[in-house]
Formats: structure tokens, C-alpha cells, sequence
């Protein structure tokens, strides 16, 4: 959906979704924050879930220059809702740039978690399932599978948006706690509905807070706000040709600063670590997170106070 | 929709059945006999911060709880052992939706325990933000919830 564009029709249906995001906005400023984010990672997922009723609004951004083709920005928009203790859902709205071509609306996903055992373990299991709808020219680089390169991003945008995907994606979501560090790992299997095989990839995430222990007095730039953390990510090839054979892979350092008032601002440079993939990778974003949405917006409908 | 409402039913289902009495309740027989490494007033008060912006939007700032959800304020609390309110704050309770606080670091939840178990501070007039003891104003409300039970 093109943001350069001639019709009213498609101005409006450009603006809605970005209506809808702002009146969610809106609507989360009358309710309490908290603490956002699961640590420095943009790719790795642990093992943590949303609280109850809790939203979390995110986005989160990829610039990079692919080779010979053009710079781009590849951006999410996230909306995090913690249904269950269990379950976590959660929808990212897509759109890239890229210089010299067009600013684009490139589709929506829609992700749940489920968490599979009921207590914490020295390794816990969530299992992850994912519908995308997005097309060719998606960038946000959500993840990395199969054969995914450098080739894909360079491709130019009039082009590439002309080729759908409707895709199932699983992950098996493995996590621990250990002294303060999180460890995670993520296996990734993904599934264009229409055609192409099975495709899978994998995530590594280590992370630490600067300071394991809080002060007493509210701070900004106490060691206790930064978390800083390391992640691998790459493709696994597909069922015909499984391995690391052709495939790109990336070495990622993070840190994320959480702010006395809840809002977290995350930024990781990314470097690609095989001819395959993208040299350098910037990515970075901010978080906030609404306490109790849930109950805030059950409370409104009835006619209460948030 | 039905068949996540079943989904539902079920996993509450299974993680309640055999289950009763309160969460502590539950916990103590489950829990080891940890004592809390971090106590006194410094520690309960960046127990004081982190339960506010952990818990707070759930239990209360006052402790005070809701129609849903357990008040902290209440003796069962201020005098469960130490290591029964850790083994909670690790593992929270999916059936009841209290969730896990595992991703805290330890220290972090010994704060939010002494906090919790630590004695309240006696309240004081005028609205300075820190009562004598030095606690902030949200612990002078807890104090206040204290009297009562």
C-alpha cells in the first residue's frame, strides 16, 4: 500500500491503520506504566511473557545498505497483549523505505506465544506461532530463514512488493535464568502457504543487567536501567538443502536503557558475518508498556475510570 | 473463539485442580527454607520502588488489592518465610494469573521481599515524599493498610 499515492481511496487506507495506532496510543496515556521489554534482543524471544492484561506498543526499526542496492528502513509498529498468564498475542503492522525508491505499507502479522509448562525450570519451553501476510518487499528483517540474503534486499521495491507471502511461522522458545544472565534460544521453522519448502533458522540471545540489584531512590542513568546483551541469528537452509551452505548469518550486540518512567529505548549494530549477508545491520527502537490495558479498557466500556 | 475459551477452561483447569488455600499457602509446602540476604531500610526501600513498578498496577499502591486480585497487605504476607515469597516470585501461578518475576535478578526480588515483610515505618504528617524512617510516600499507605489487620 503506497504512501505515494493518487486516490483518496488508498490515502484512506493508508491512514487507517496509523489512526488506529494513534488512538491505541492515546487510550494507553490514561492508564499506569511499567516497565516494557524482554531485555536488549530484537530477534532472540525468551522465555518471558506479557503480564496479564498488560500492553506493551513497540517499534522497531532496520537500516541498512544491501551491496549495490539502495539504503533502506525497515519498520514495525508492536502491540504486545498479555491475554493470559500463559498466552501472549501480539500484531506488527510493516512498512519500509528505501532511498530513491518508495515508502510502502508492506503487511501484518499476527503472533502468539504459549507458554508450555507452568513453573520456571532452568529451561523453559514457549512454543511460538505466527501468520504473516506480507509481501516481497517487507524489510523489517524479523527474522532470518532459509536462504534469506543479501539479493533479497537489494531487489527494488516496485518489484518485489508484487510478490505475496502468506506464511506460517513456529518457533520452539527456550529460556533461562541463570545469576542474572538470560539465556535464550530460539529454532525457527517457516512455511509460505502457496508454494516453496519448509525453511528454518535459529536465534542465540545472551543478557545481563549492568547491576543485579536496584537503588533506593528513582534514577535515570543508574546501572540497574541498562541491560546489555549479545545475539547470533541466521538461516538453516530449507528441506532440500539444509545446513549453512548459502545462507546468512549475523553477530548483533545490544543494549537497551529503561527509563525511571517505564519507556525503553533499545539500539543494536548488527554485523553479517558471511558473503550472504548484509555487512552492517542498525537496528533500534523504543518501547512502553501500559499497565493493566485489559482491565483499564473492560472499565471504560462499562462506563468506570480506567 | 470456542475453541480458545476451551483451551482456556482447560489450562486453568489443569493448573487449579488439586489446588486450595491461598497462593502462600500453597507455596510454603513447596518452597526451601531461604532466609533474605538483603534487609533493612535500604533494601525495602528499592523494595518500595520495584514493587511499584512491578506490582502495583495489580496489587494496589497501597497493597489493597482488587476484586481479582489478593491484597499484600495482610498479616499472611508480612509474616510468610522469606523463602515461600521467593519461591512465588519465581514461579508466579498461571492459574491464578500472577505471573513470574524470573526475569528480575535475585536481588531485585529479595528487595521486593523486604518490602513486603519488612516492618512499617510509622507515618508521618506533611507531604515531603519520605516519612522519618526515610520510606516514600507509597510505603506510608501500606503502613496505613498495616494498622488495620
Amino acid at each position: 500500500m503506497y504512501l505515494q499515492m493518487s486516490g483518496n481511496w488508498q490515502i484512506r487506507q493508508s491512514v487507517r491503520p496509523i489512526a488506529a495506532a494513534l488512538a491505541t496510543l492515546g487510550a494507553g496515556l490514561l492508564f499506569p506504566p511499567c516497565r516494557a521489554g524482554e531485555g536488549p534482543f530484537f530477534i532472540t524471544y525468551t522465555h518471558q511473557m506479557e503480564e496479564p492484561r498488560n500492553l506493551e506498543l513497540m517499534t522497531k526499526n532496520v537500516t541498512g545498505k544491501p551491496g549495490d542496492g539502495n539504503r533502506f528502513l525497515g519498520t514495525v509498529a508492536e502491540f504486545e497483549y498479555g491475554a493470559a498468564g500463559w498466552w501472549t498475542t501480539e500484531l506488527y503492522l510493516d512498512g519500509q523505505a528505501t532511498s530513491r525508491e518508495n515508502t510502502v505499507f508492506t503487511g501484518y502479522r499476527w503472533e502468539n506465544r504459549f507458554r508450555l509448562i507452568p513453573r520456571e525450570h532452568w529451561i523453559n519451553p514457549v512454543l511460538y506461532v505466527e501468520f504473516e501476510d506480507i509481501n516481497g518487499a517487507d524489510k523489517a528483517l524479523l527474522e532470518v530463514v532459509g536462504h534469506d540474503g543479501v539479493g533479497d534486499l537489494a531487489t527494488p521495491t516496485a518489484d518485489a512488493r508484487h510478490e505475496q507471502k502468506r506464511e506460517l511461522e513456529a518457533k520452539l522458545i527456550l529460556g533461562s535464568y541463570y545469576k542474572g544472565w538470560t539465556i535464550a534460544e530460539n529454532i525457527i521453522a517457516e512455511k509460505n502457504l502457496s508454494h516453496a519448502p519448509y525453511e528454518f533458522g535459529y536465534a542465540i540471545g545472551v543478557s545481563r543487567p549492568l547491576a543485579l540489584a536496584a537503588r533506593a531512590d528513582r534514577c535515570n542513568f543508574c546501572a540497574e536501567n541498562f541491560q546489555v546483551g549479545v545475539e547470533l541469528y541466521g538461516g538453516l537452509g530449507d528441506e532440500k538443502d539444509f545446513g549453512l551452505h548459502d545462507t546468512s548469518h549475523y553477530v548483533a550486540p545490544a543494549l537497551a536503557w529503561t527509563l525511571a518512567n517505564g519507556t525503553t529505548f533499545q539500539i543494536s549494530p548488527g554485523f553479517g558475518a558471511t558473503s550472504t549477508s548484509t555487512g552492517f545491520l542498525l537496528r533500534f527502537g523504543v518501547s512502553y508498556e501500559v499497565a493493566q490495558f485489559g482491565r483499564g479498557v473492560g472499565h471504560l466500556l462499562r462506563g468506570g475510570r480506567p | 473463539m470456542k475453541y480458545l475459551a476451551s483451551a482456556s477452561a482447560f489450562w486453568i483447569g489443569l493448573f487449579a485442580w488439586g489446588h486450595g488455600g491461598s497462593l502462600v499457602q500453597r507455596a510454603s509446602s513447596k518452597a526451601g527454607t531461604l532466609s533474605n540476604p538483603l534487609q533493612g531500610t535500604e533494601a525495602q526501600r528499592a523494595g518500595a520502588k520495584l514493587y511499584k513498578r512491578e506490582c502495583a498496577a495489580c496489587h494496589g499502591e497501597g497493597r489493597e488489592g482488587s476484586a481479582k486480585v489478593p491484597p499484600l497487605a495482610q498479616a499472611e504476607v508480612r509474616k510468610a518465610a522469606p523463602g515461600t515469597l521467593f519461591w512465588i516470585l519465581r514461579n508466579g501461578s498461571l492459574g491464578t494469573g500472577m505471573p513470574s518475576f524470573a526475569h528480575l535478578p535475585e536481588a531485585e526480588r529479595w528487595q521486593i521481599i523486604a518490602f513486603l515483610t519488612g516492618v512499617p515505618p510509622v507515618p508521618t504528617a506533611g507531604g515531603t515524599g519520605k516519612s522519618s524512617a526515610g520510606f516514600p510516600k507509597e510505603r506510608r499507605v501500606c503502613a496505613r493498610n498495616f494498622s488495620s489487620d
